[in-house]
């Protein structure tokens, strides 16, 4: 397959252009939105694991970037005088976050999606807000700052330079895209889209519907720790506002943008929507502001476009930019044949009522 | 004692508020099973069109006799209107095309109407909290030592009230008829005759109401508002609405005064408690739903298939 071979040769592109990047553009503003992008890619390819392919509506998401973040400000800095190195840290703040993962999801298990949905949304807000509030150990509302600097054979990050953060995420980009490309199609994966589709009809053929739910929660919740970690080392600094409901909603409008369950769609989702927040809103408010309409600011419209970006996509393009495979492939079967069409619309019309 | 029976009445005063949002959660979701997160949105929208609406009647202070049951009057029938009207345009632009997609789809789109909502009312008044004029002269009786202020009395007046309006109009009207007809299938309901998209606009116009009366009822009653009230109010009055039984109106009802109850409870014992009330409150929630999912009123039902 020639599509096959080009595709794996744009991604090899890709790979080359990425790794010498930040040694042909020296400009370090560039290469720190990269890396903040590249933490948010992280997140939206650990909620497409939830969301996407389990279909289990995370909307506290942002409480395990927190739950790594803090885990690695309270274990990697002066606040109680213990320095767990940073690459232990990775290990140790996503294995948190997982049972974390695990420890919400297991009253859920029962219950249909929506309580879900609802449920992490209570969880996400009590998580930043028991850290702002337990200030005896996290400094409440001020956070912690001057975490450790990671080092590498020696060698100190610093925290002048982006560029050994932007390698750190990109590693770890990897990393997640490969442990998601190789579960999509394993048999958990499988079994999680089978509990998406159906859940009830998923436990009749069988599936232990309670394992395949509570894996998704543990592995998208330790990529989230994972750029917990990365994020705070990286700021060297955590506070209970990074971690507020909008940013959970962010990284949903990021997934919904690029296509839910596509794990292409997420990474590119979240990187338009990176760029717009840090580039292109900024931008045209100093243009605007150039042509002397001083009282116009764009950053203020943020929400409405994550809003408008969560209804339009859902109303208009529910596939997202770069819908998933299956979903292409239930689009080239509409368009094929009209009875097949007509006949799987009222399948799925009927299976998706309840 | 004095403190638990003042902490009582307090906590009956919030759950008032609490209740009347929750009302618009139950219905919703008996008839079409979506947990509309727009909702929060829509009753801090009401406070906000009630502010506008004092403003424009140049109120900024205390009024008295007639006046005062004018204005008050006036205020709550056009923040009710507004909000219901905002309500139901909601359902018809961004819920109905969605009635028969996969579910995560409708309740996506709801949290990106609740975003665009707060989104236009920040962009209204500004990020910060904003005054509520005082409009209700707050005159305190003392009872055996527990303060009860007029607001208080007010607050849970209406909200009985609305209540047993709301029973009556569902029990004893022909729409009442159809939207419990819808709720229970909306395929029969429809092939008997019943016009299934008038019943849930009216279900979204009604609840978002009644989200507008205790829009206008929390800007008396705290004397403050900003655009993001609705989110932890919105949280807190689904979790009464589950409690009671989600689906079930005087469950709704009931599980507001509960939930208004144990946030006061928690503030006064609870050290800084305050601070925690949301924690205890959410806490409820997932216990409701791990010991008693279908909540204190509400019957067990089968999955649908």
């Amino acid at each position: 397959m020639a599509s096959v071979r080009a595709k794996r040769a744009w991604v090899a592109a890709l790979g080359v252009v990425l790794l010498v990047y930040p040694f042909v553009d020296r400009n370090n503003a560039h290469v720190d939105f990269l890396a903040n992008a590249g933490a948010f890619i992280l997140l939206a390819l650990g909620l497409n694991i939830v969301v996407g392919f389990a279909g289990l509506l995370d909307l506290g998401y942002a409480a395990f970037f927190a739950i790594g973040s803090y885990s690695y400000a309270m274990l990697a800095s002066q606040q109680f005088n213990i320095h767990v190195p940073f690459w232990v840290m990775l290990f140790v703040a996503s294995a948190i976050a997982a049972v974390f993962g695990i420890l919400l999801g297991a009253p859920t298990l029962r219950l249909r999606g929506d309580y879900l949905a609802i449920v992490t949304l209570g969880f996400g807000e009590i998580v930043p807000q028991t850290f702002l509030n337990l200030s005896d150990y996290t400094n409440g509302p001020n956070g912690i700052s001057s975490l450790d600097q990671p080092s590498l054979f020696g060698h100190s990050f610093g925290i002048s330079s982006a560029t050994p953060y932007y390698f750190v995420l990109l590693a770890l980009i990897a990393l997640a895209v490969f442990v998601s490309r190789n579960l999509q199609d394993s048999r958990l994966g499988r079994t999680w889209m089978a509990i998406r589709e159906d859940e009830l009809a998923a436990r009749h053929m069988g599936i232990n519907t309670t394992i395949a739910k509570l894996s998704a929660f543990a592995l998208g919740a330790s990529f989230s720790g994972l750029a917990g970690v990365a994020y705070a080392a990286k700021l060297s600094l955590v506070s209970p506002d990074q971690f507020q409901f909008n940013v959970s909603v962010l990284v949903l409008s990021m997934l919904v943008l690029g296509g839910m369950g596509s794990i292409t769609g997420a990474i590119v989702g979240s990187f338009v929507l990176s760029f717009i927040n840090s580039f292109l809103l900024p931008q045209s408010t100093t243009l605007v502001h150039a042509i002397g309409l001083t009282n116009l600011d764009f950053t203020n419209y943020r929400y409405m476009i994550y809003g408008v970006i969560l209804v339009g996509m859902m109303l208009f393009r529910p596939g997202g930019l770069i819908p998933s495979r299956q979903r292409r492939a239930e689009l080239r079967v509409s368009t094929a044949d009209p009875n097949v069409l007509a006949q799987e619309q009222t399948e799925y019309e009927g299976g998706a009522r309840n | 004692m004095h403190v638990l029976i003042q902490q009582l009445v307090n906590g009956l005063s919030l759950g008032g508020i609490y209740a009347l949002i929750a009302l618009g959660y139950t219905m919703v979701y008996g008839i079409i099973e979506l947990i509309n997160f727009a909702h929060g949105d829509v009753y801090t929208f009401g406070t906000f069109t009630s502010l506008a609406v004092l403003t424009g009647l140049g109120v900024s202070g205390e009024l008295h006799g007639p006046a005062l049951i004018g204005v008050v009057a006036l205020t709550i029938v056009a923040a009710m209107l507004t909000c219901g009207a905002l309500g139901a345009l909601i359902e018809l632009l961004a819920y109905r095309r969605l009635r028969n997609a996969p579910r995560l789809a409708p309740l996506i789109t709801a949290i990106g109407v609740s975003f665009i909502l707060e989104n236009v009312m920040q962009l209204w008044h500004g990020p910060s909290p904003i005054a509520f004029p005082e409009v209700i002269p707050n005159p305190t009786a003392t009872i055996a030592g527990v303060d009860v202020s007029a607001k208080q009395i007010l607050v849970i007046a209406l909200a009985l009230v609305m209540m047993t309006a709301l029973q009556l109009f569902i029990y004893n009207t022909k729409i009442g008829k159809a939207m419990r007809a819808t709720a229970q299938d909306r395929d029969a309901a429809q092939l008997m005759g019943i016009n299934v998209n008038t019943t849930i606009v009216v279900t979204f116009l009604i609840g978002s109401a009644l989200a507008g009366a205790a829009g206008f009822v929390s800007g008396v009653y705290y004397g403050n508002t900003w655009f993001f009230n609705g989110f932890e109010a919105g949280l807190k009055a689904f979790t009464a609405a589950v409690l009671g039984g989600i689906g079930n109106i005087v469950g709704a009802m009931l599980g507001g005064f509960l939930i208004g109850l144990i946030e006061a409870i928690a503030t006064q014992y609870i050290p800084q408690g305050e601070q925690w009330s949301n924690v205890v409150v959410f806490s409820v929630l997932v216990l409701v739903l791990i010991f008693r999912p279908s909540g204190l009123l509400g019957e067990s039902l089968p999955e649908k298939v």
